[in-house]
């Protein structure tokens, strides 16, 4: 009797198998994409954190370098440096006496191989005079034929024969090595892919989001408190309430035409700066986080409002002491969310002008700098293969800010849901 | 009579007691030519550890009113779910024994569940009819069994349930309008038209009227003698006197185990176990 | 003055004041006025208060100065030198204020801008002192009449939470503020590129090559201003982002919340967030380095040339960048389908996929609906991966291999660059703008007065 109708009950079946295998395939289409796009970007990525070096003698003569006593820092900084590098490396390469071959092997180096002796000379003054061994970073063709992402052969080849064939002796003798790149995290931008580096770009982000943070959590908060605990009824604040989230889903590009005709076109609010960046990106971040801390406010439950107003407290007393403290945490996870959200937004930064190339790291928020994201459009924009890994491995970094963004949010999340269990 | 002594309270309804007694005795001497729809042989429910039900035994007679009752948390409603597998939906659920339908054990590997389902029919404590139209609630049943080729003939099972269900007079007027948009037990009668459109042998109830007022749950009550004719009545309850004036065979469950099972008769009258006894008498519940 | 030196004014005389409140709150010559209505606490916030409030808002009448006093008058010293202004006066005074504070080098300036330079570098340092002075002034005067006026009788608390009240009311409105700015902005620039291009040669013009000259007696001279091929573009992109996004996301949310065991559910969902955490440059990135390749050796496998900034490449990262946003939300829809009605249909001997097809899906219908009007504004506001990925050349086509652009890109790459004075082609970049806030918002507000009637039903 349970069995009747067996054909169509088998095509009933059928289809729930399908439907079934349609949400599966669409999962795993989700996740395998994800997985593609990771494992593309760390295989692109990981080698930009490393980049080869050349090991050089180099004379330090004073003369060269052009400086006298005393041997101040700044003396030294604008000693010349450049022969010096260049005298190591013909060294290496006595046979080598033409003019035009001379500078087919210094392309073999990169422009910051005499910054770095400049660098070594500023830390160790005592050195004058004397010969030392130093790795210089070799110029980004080399680096990337190192890392064989360049071809040795085929079309538009980028090596001559004999630069090769130096690279490859060069190699043999062990004077080139693959080091750790802390260039890469501890410098600032640079036209030349080997000596271009994030730190500038992850200062501007943190000086814009701190700045966004200083001033969208107090307004947020603010906002969120008068419209949960003290607003009446009305029309104004049902606008204010409609308004608050049709904000949340303007799009960012409208926000960088804001900043850009009235922050910078109008108050003449410093163009580039993490400060302007930091307030379009807090004027984005405000409606999360009043949505978020309102939805956690409303979870306070009201016993705690009541019990406060009995001891005779005031509604403000009550909110600020008992509510608010409550609610915190929420806040803090929307507020986080939010922040990581404004980490990764590229497009207002790019209209009021943080795309401009610049080649330190800012000191303060009103110093004209790149931030994280920007910095990817630009190295992503840029011709040179060189900028392929460092575009991957600044997605890597600003992907790893954001896990412990929202890791810090999760773990925020989980101790206050234990706290209440 | 300690039945009439409990029910008396309920001032509207003793001459309705009576009839029902009468009824009730009535039904009692068809009891011996009366076959069996569903045996449960030893059957326990376990919530991942946690056991729920406990060596249930019980028998189900053919076209009479079996009523469950217990205090909360007994295990009642989930032994019910356990007629028509509606525990698999469950995670973590498992279910050890045996219970047949019709002599087929109804946890065999070869049942289809669906199917199962379609012969044991179940009403939920609170109404839940479709966001849909009146009509598309009655219609559903029979058009995803395939019970019916036409247009007309899925008309024609949708009006034969509404009026079985009692329901058509009140609604006839406005069968595609929301059905969402009916009284409490009018949406209650809506979900048992449902549930009988695609002909079920048995009818699960758990606790159909606990949502609604005293006035729908006598229609509730008298909608289940009439379906009683052609169909076996499974409910669950809370009301004792519910299950006094609807049934003819009560199990009384208690902390997960079946504590007493007889006719309703004899249960009320004169339970044999101390913890029926002092359930009914009122001692806690 | 530098600003550091003024934030140093700022944050010693909030101090003081608040430190001399309170002292003068807790002293015992106070104390023995009798019982205080306020603690002395509040006391201090009080004179806190009327320190801080009066220095904002001469900090913000600075700001005001600044483009109302220094800036005419550094542009008449330019008009003086011989520069006629522009309309768009704003690009030339932000150059001058460039070289000024050391952003711009001053090689390429002429001399009239030089002198104009220099005029901006001695009002702005008789402004910032000026601006001192004025700072000094009103938080010391705020506070003295603050600290005068408490007493053991005086309602300090009442008057800071008077003040935090109206705190609060004010931040509330900051996000109707922003709303109104980005209209004024957006239609104050709009209504200026309009006076260069009909409103309706902008909307139904099928030609847009927005290269005018750059010279300003050339103004007009060329261009083509109609946007048609961007809202083609824009259009085509999204539609192909959502083929790919609605199946995805929404079979994903009916297997996650209907099908996945917990498990499942726990591990997959926070894979889904990190698609939806993903910056969309990065996504940009990902369509020009590795999707768009793959697409071009696609249609080259079936015998299609395809551009190597085809639409069909932009489309499908960002429908990737959108299936969690549908998923999400209509999982959420999906999840507030009361489990009464799931049980009511599986009890009638549904299988689970006819009980979501028959019942779950129509009744979350609304709400699926909304989700996807707002992916729908989502893919069409979308910036950056349009920007990476598609071209900038407007083509009017509907072939997904071939090159468009969007609204969003041509926004972006006019405004990118080094900004032409008064130029149709920067301020048509504002039109766009215009066109689509106007677009987004209307699509926002349906979609979220559709969720939010659903929202109340299953409430």
């Amino acid at each position: 009797m349970l069995t009747t109708n067996k054909k169509r009950l088998r095509k009933r079946h059928r289809a729930e198998t399908r439907f079934r295998a349609y949400g599966v395939l669409s999962l795993l289409v989700a996740v395998g994409i994800l997985f593609t796009l990771i494992y593309s970007i760390v295989t692109h990525g990981y080698s930009a954190f490393y980049r080869t070096t050349l090991l050089l003698d180099i004379e330090l003569d004073p003369e060269r370098i052009a400086v006298s006593p005393p041997y101040s820092r700044s003396a030294l900084m604008q000693g010349r440096y450049s022969s010096l590098v260049k005298r190591g490396l013909y060294a290496l390469f006595p046979e080598v006496t033409d003019r035009r071959d001379r500078r087919e092997l210094t392309a073999l180096l990169s422009p910051g191989a005499e910054l770095a002796v400049r660098d070594y000379l500023i830390d160790h003054p005592d050195s004058l005079g004397t010969t030392i061994v130093l790795e210089v970073p070799m110029s980004s063709d080399y680096d990337q034929l190192y890392k064989e992402h360049l071809p040795r052969s085929g079309e538009n080849l980028r090596f001559s024969e004999q630069q090769l064939q130096w690279f490859d002796r060069l190699l043999q003798e062990g004077r080139i090595r693959y080091r750790f790149n802390t260039q890469f995290l501890f410098g600032a931008d640079s036209r030349y892919p080997e000596l271009a580096g994030i730190a500038g770009a992850v200062v501007g982000s943190f000086y814009a989001l701190l700045v966004c943070f200083l001033l969208s959590f107090p307004l947020g908060i603010a906002a969120a408190t008068y419209l949960e605990e003290f607003a009446p009824k009305t029309r104004l604040t049902r606008i204010i309430e409609a308004n608050i989230n049709n904000l949340a889903a303007v799009p960012s590009v409208i926000f960088g035409l804001l900043g850009l005709a009235i922050f910078l076109n109008v108050f003449g609010l410093p163009r580039s700066t993490p400060l302007v960046g930091g307030i379009v990106l807090s004027l984005m971040t405000l409606p999360t986080i009043i949505i978020a801390t309102r939805a956690s406010i409303r979870s306070v439950s009201p016993g705690i409002r009541q019990a406060g107003l009995a001891m005779g407290a005031s509604p403000v007393q009550v909110v600020f002491h008992h509510v608010l403290p409550v609610a915190l945490p929420g806040t803090l996870t929307g507020t986080i969310i939010g922040l990581a959200q404004a980490l990764g937004e590229t497009a207002p930064l790019l209209m009021i002008g943080m795309v401009a190339f610049i080649a330190n790291v800012p000191a303060t928020p009103l110093d004209a700098s790149a931030a994280l994201p920007v910095q990817i459009f630009l190295w992503a924009e840029s011709a040179e293969r060189g900028f392929v890994e460092k575009t991957s491995a600044a997605i890597m970094v600003i992907m790893m800010f954001l896990i412990m963004m929202n890791l810090l949010a999760v773990i925020i999340r989980s101790k206050t849901q234990s706290k209440v269990e | 009579m300690m039945n009439y002594a409990i029910t008396a309270d309920i001032p509207d309804s003793n001459d309705n007691i009576v009839r029902q007694m009468q009824d009730s005795m009535r039904s009692k001497t068809s009891d011996s030519s009366a076959d069996i729809k569903m045996t449960a042989e030893g059957v326990s429910v376990f919530y991942g550890e946690e056991q729920a039900l406990d060596d249930i035994n019980i028998d189900i007679h053919s076209k009479q009113i079996t009523a469950l009752i217990g205090p909360s948390g007994c295990g009642k409603s989930t032994f019910l779910r356990c007629l028509n597998r509606m525990n698999d939906v469950i995670d973590g659920c498992r279910i050890t024994g045996r219970i047949a339908l019709d002599g087929e054990d109804i946890y065999a590997p070869s049942v289809d569940v669906v199917s199962l389902r379609s012969h044991v029919g179940m009403v939920f404590q609170k109404p839940n009819p479709f966001p849909k139209s009146i009509f598309e609630n009655v219609a559903y049943g029979p058009k995803i069994h395939g019970l019916a080729k036409t247009q007309d003939e899925i008309e024609e099972i949708a009006i034969k349930s509404l009026k079985s269900a009692g329901l058509f007079d009140e609604v006839k007027d406005r069968l595609h309008a929301p059905a969402t948009g009916l009284s409490g037990g009018q949406q209650q009668r809506l979900c048992i038209a449902r549930a009988i459109s695609i002909n079920p042998g048995v009818l699960l109830m758990d606790e159909p009227c606990s949502a609604l007022d005293p006035i729908a749950t006598a229609r509730i009550e008298d909608l289940m003698w009439e379906l009683k004719e052609n169909i076996t009545i499974i409910i669950v309850t809370h009301s004792m006197q519910q299950a006094s004036r609807v049934s003819q065979h009560t199990g009384f469950f208690h902390m997960g185990v079946m504590a007493e099972v007889g006719t309703t008769e004899q249960i009320f009258q004169n339970p044999v176990d101390p913890r029926t006894r002092d359930y009914i008498t009122g001692r806690f519940g | 003055m530098n600003s550091i030196q003024l934030i140093t004014i700022f944050i010693v005389l909030t101090a003081s004041a608040g430190v001399l409140g309170w002292r003068r709150a807790s002293s015992p010559a106070f104390l023995q006025q009798g019982r205080s209505r306020s603690r002395a606490v509040y006391h201090g916030s009080y004179t806190v208060l009327w320190c801080t409030v009066p220095m904002i808002i001469v900090a913000l009448g600075w700001l005001l100065v600044e483009s109302w006093v220094i800036r005419p008058a550094v542009m008449q010293t330019l008009a003086l030198g011989g520069v006629q202004p522009t309309a768009n006066i704003a690009f030339q005074y932000l150059e001058i204020r460039n070289i000024a504070t050391g952003v711009l080098p001053d090689t390429h300036a002429s001399d009239a801008v030089l002198i104009a330079v220099e005029r901006y570098k001695s009002l702005s340092s008789i402004a910032s002192n000026i601006f001192a002075a004025l700072l000094l002034v009103a938080g010391v005067s705020g506070f003295l009449y603050s600290y005068r006026r408490i007493s053991a009788k005086f309602p300090a608390r009442e008057q800071v939470e008077k003040f935090v009240r109206f705190f609060l009311l004010a931040s509330s409105t900051v996000a109707i503020l922003t709303t109104l700015s980005i209209v004024m902005a957006l239609v104050v620039e709009a209504l200026l590129f309009f006076k260069h291009v009909p409103l309706l040669d902008f909307l139904f013009g099928t030609k847009w090559s927005p290269q005018v000259a750059i010279r300003a007696d050339q103004v007009g001279s060329s261009g083509a201003f109609g946007a048609i091929p961007l809202f083609a573009g824009t259009l085509l992109i999204a539609l192909i982002a959502m083929l790919v996004a609605v199946p995805i996301g929404l079979f994903s949310a009916i297997f996650l919340s209907e099908y996945a065991r917990p498990s499942v559910r726990h591990t997959i969902k926070p894979m889904l967030e990190i698609l939806a955490g993903i910056p969309t440059v990065v996504y940009g990135f990902f369509a020009a380095l590795t999707v768009a390749p793959l697409v071009v050796k696609a249609s080259a496998a079936i015998g299609l040339s395809a551009s190597s900034e085809s639409a069909l490449a932009a489309g499908l990262v960002m429908g990737v960048m959108i299936i969690p946003f549908i998923s999400s939300l209509s999982d959420d829809v999906i999840s507030a389908i009361p489990t009464s009605l799931r049980l009511g249909s599986l009890a009638l001997g549904a299988t689970r996929s006819e009980t979501i097809r028959k019942v779950i899906l129509p009744a979350a219908l609304p709400g699926i609906m909304g989700a996807i009007l707002l992916a729908v504004s989502r893919a069409i506001g979308e910036t950056m991966i349009v920007v990476m990925a598609a071209g900038l050349a407007a083509n009017l086509t509907a072939n997904p291999l071939e090159s468009v652009t969007t609204v969003t890109a041509q926004i972006v790459t006019i405004l990118i660059g080094d900004q032409e004075f008064d130029s149709p082609k920067t301020l048509a970049a504002f039109a766009l703008g215009l066109t689509l806030f106007c677009v987004t918002l209307v699509l926002n507000f349906v979609a979220l007065k559709i969720v939010s009637t659903y929202e109340e039903r299953y409430d």
